[in-house]
């Protein structure tokens, strides 16, 4: 677990000051279901990351800080404790392979060398069209189908190398 | 042994069981329907009868931990149903969200009738979206039914049910630390007592239950408690039980067992070893538990029988190794995970679970010496008993384990300077 610092200093200065009517009308229907305003805060920022392209940048934290009514510094102490929250940008597409024990025996080591090969970067880099980023990660809950990643949303089950450059062909 | 009727995994396969409609064709909701005419002490007592255990790891009675919620009326009163399934290697909770999501709204209601609690959270990880979808439609099914809402079947019993999405933190599954990831603070466990049975999610009393426990209580106030004791080994290990099987088999998957079938028939029951490899250990439950070599083979799969042969049941996610498999390259990869996953409160744990991944990547990098056993050891030894939860304790079983059943393959990587077992390449 990340335990750094959380980042400060103003935030920068974009198209979203706040949530959009949208995801603000989304998060108000969440918020019913919690005895406090603090509970909603994981959810929030889901919503908000959604709203960001995939990471939460200051502007997004000061927003949901906001809506929520929360302190700033409270919503960043939360950001860094998860893994599924990103402070800096990922590419339009996130990859995350699962190395732990099961899908390591089954050979996922291979698929993380063949993504280093197919995208020409290293861990937690974005590929230079910001097309795709890939990490490593734990378990994922789907090691009868190992080896195994997440690509955005999806489980990709049962990987070959073969199978990885064609899935790669199929990110836009 | 007669043929084994398949109990929580009855439905799978059968898509109609996804709408309210399907699943009540299937007979679903009667239990619930039953539960409602009962005196809610007599369910408690019911499930206390049945011997029910935990299925998230823990293994301890479900009745009793209803009991031991207040009777007051001064606080609400919550259920949190842990859909964290996080511990490696465990994957039978999401088949049984995926596949069956009113068996698991039907359980998690009957529980809350039971103890009182008006509002029912099931945490589910973050990574899960596409059962944290089904059981959103599922839900959003209920509520219209009249299942969920301000009068459950007409009965006047008012009950509301939501999904809640974690954010990817293992630490999240531990029950306390589930509760302030609830309350939108970092997942942090809280120091016990008071218990979440007292204190628990927004300062009231809260069951916490996993996925599969709550799933097996419909089928107990259905068929009854003698029933549900009829299966198993014997009176503390009772009803059905399922095993998430990965690794080195032919077909890795979820499968439905009595609880105590041997890891034999496990083993025979996916295929075998994987392309006809031979036997070298297991993990019986998930990474937080100890290694088993193969001659535990005849093994009865249930809690009391792994714990008597120095392991765990856990979750009962076995993970299989065939002969080919480093230990210390799958130790070292269990260790890279707890020291990613330790949540940093105290200090043996967070400096622990550092030093067993540095110590074990070392060694298989064959830069490790022979005195590296004892250092392991001595920071297991630092970390037992010394830790806030039982992520501590958990992630030292895989390592002792290790040292105390694998001492001359560490001793080969000092001796060859590398990793005696080339064909396979692991992650660290
Ligand atoms: C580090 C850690 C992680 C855990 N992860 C899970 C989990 O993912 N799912 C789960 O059901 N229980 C998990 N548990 C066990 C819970 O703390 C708790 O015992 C369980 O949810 C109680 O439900 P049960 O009695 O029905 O098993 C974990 C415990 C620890 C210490
Ligand atoms: S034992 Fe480890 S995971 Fe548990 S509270 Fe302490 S530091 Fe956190
Ligand atoms: S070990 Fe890879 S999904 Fe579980």
């Amino acid at each position: 677990m990340s335990v750094s610092e959380p980042a400060t200093g103003a935030a920068p200065v974009s198209g979203h000051a706040g949530l959009p009517p949208e995801a603000k009308a989304e998060l108000d229907e969440i918020r019913r279901r919690y005895p406090t305003n603090e509970a909603a805060l994981l959810p929030a920022l889901h919503i908000a990351q959604k709203v960001w392209g995939g990471w939460l940048p200051d502007e997004a934290i000061q927003a949901v800080a906001r809506e929520l009514d929360l302190a700033p510094a409270k919503v960043y102490g939360v950001v860094t404790f998860y893994d599924l929250y990103h402070q800096k940008p990922v590419g339009r597409h996130r990859i995350r392979v699962c190395t732990n024990l099961s899908c390591q025996l089954r050979g996922s080591e291979e698929i993380m060398e063949t993504l280093h090969q197919e995208l020409g970067v290293g861990e937690d880099e974005v590929t230079p069209d910001g097309r795709v980023s890939y990490v490593h990660f734990e378990c994922l809950g789907s090691c009868d189908t190992a080896p195994m990643m997440m690509v955005d949303e999806t489980y990709q089950e049962n990987l070959t190398p073969d199978r990885v450059r064609q899935i790669l062909k199929g990110l836009k | 042994m007669p043929a084994f009727e398949p109990v929580l995994t009855r439905n799978v396969g059968k898509p109609e069981a996804l709408t309210l409609k399907g699943y009540r064709q299937l007979g679903g909701y009667e239990a619930l329907a039953k539960a409602l005419k009962m005196e809610p002490d007599a369910i408690i007592e019911e499930v206390k009868k049945s011997g029910l255990r935990g299925r998230g790891g823990a293994g301890f009675s479900a009745g009793l931990k209803w009991s031991f919620i207040p009777k007051g009326k001064d606080k609400p009163k919550y259920l949190v149903c842990n859909a964290d399934e996080s511990e490696p290697g465990t994957f039978k909770d999401r088949l049984l969200m995926e596949y069956d999501p009113h068996q698991l709204i039907e359980g998690c209601a009957i529980c809350c009738y039971a103890v009182h609690a008006t509002t029912c959270y099931i945490y589910i990880r973050g990574e899960y979206t596409k059962a944290a979808a089904i059981l959103e439609r599922a839900l959003k099914e209920a509520y219209e039914g009249g299942i969920l809402g301000d009068s459950v079947m007409g009965s006047g019993f008012k009950l509301n049910m939501w999904v809640h999405r974690g954010a990817g933190a293992y630490i999240c599954g531990e029950e306390t630390g589930m509760l302030e990831s609830l309350e939108g603070k970092r997942g942090q466990p809280r120091v016990k007592p008071p218990f979440p049975a007292v204190v628990g999610a927004f300062g009231s009393p809260t069951v916490i239950n996993n996925v599969e426990t709550l799933c097996n209580v419909p089928h107990i106030i259905e068929r009854g408690a003698d029933w549900f004791k009829a299966i198993g080994t014997d009176e503390r290990n009772t009803g059905p039980k399922l095993y998430a099987i990965s690794g080195h088999v032919e077909r890795p998957g979820t499968y439905e067992y009595p609880i105590g079938v041997t890891f034999r028939e496990l083993l025979e029951g996916c295929g075998g070893m994987y392309k006809g490899g031979n036997l070298k250990a297991f993990i019986p439950g998930g990474a937080s538990a100890p290694i088993l070599p193969a001659e535990h083979i005849d093994i009865k799969m249930d809690f009391d029988t792994v714990a008597k042969a120095g392991s765990m049941l856990g979750s009962a996610a076995v993970m299989v190794m065939d002969d080919k498999t480093c230990m210390v390259g799958s130790v070292a990869r269990l260790a890279k995970f707890f020291n990613h996953e330790s949540c940093g409160q105290c200090t043996p744990c967070r400096e622990g679970t550092n030093w067993m991944e540095l110590v074990l990547k070392r060694l298989e990098h064959g830069e490790g010496s022979e005195a590296d056993k004892t250092l392991l050891l001595s920071v297991c030894n630092h970390i037992g008993g010394n830790s806030l939860c039982a992520l501590g304790d958990a992630a030292i079983g895989p390592v002792k384990s290790l040292v105390e059943r694998y001492p001359d393959e560490i001793d080969q990587h000092v001796r060859e300077k590398r990793c005696p077992f080339p064909r396979r390449r692991y992650f660290s």
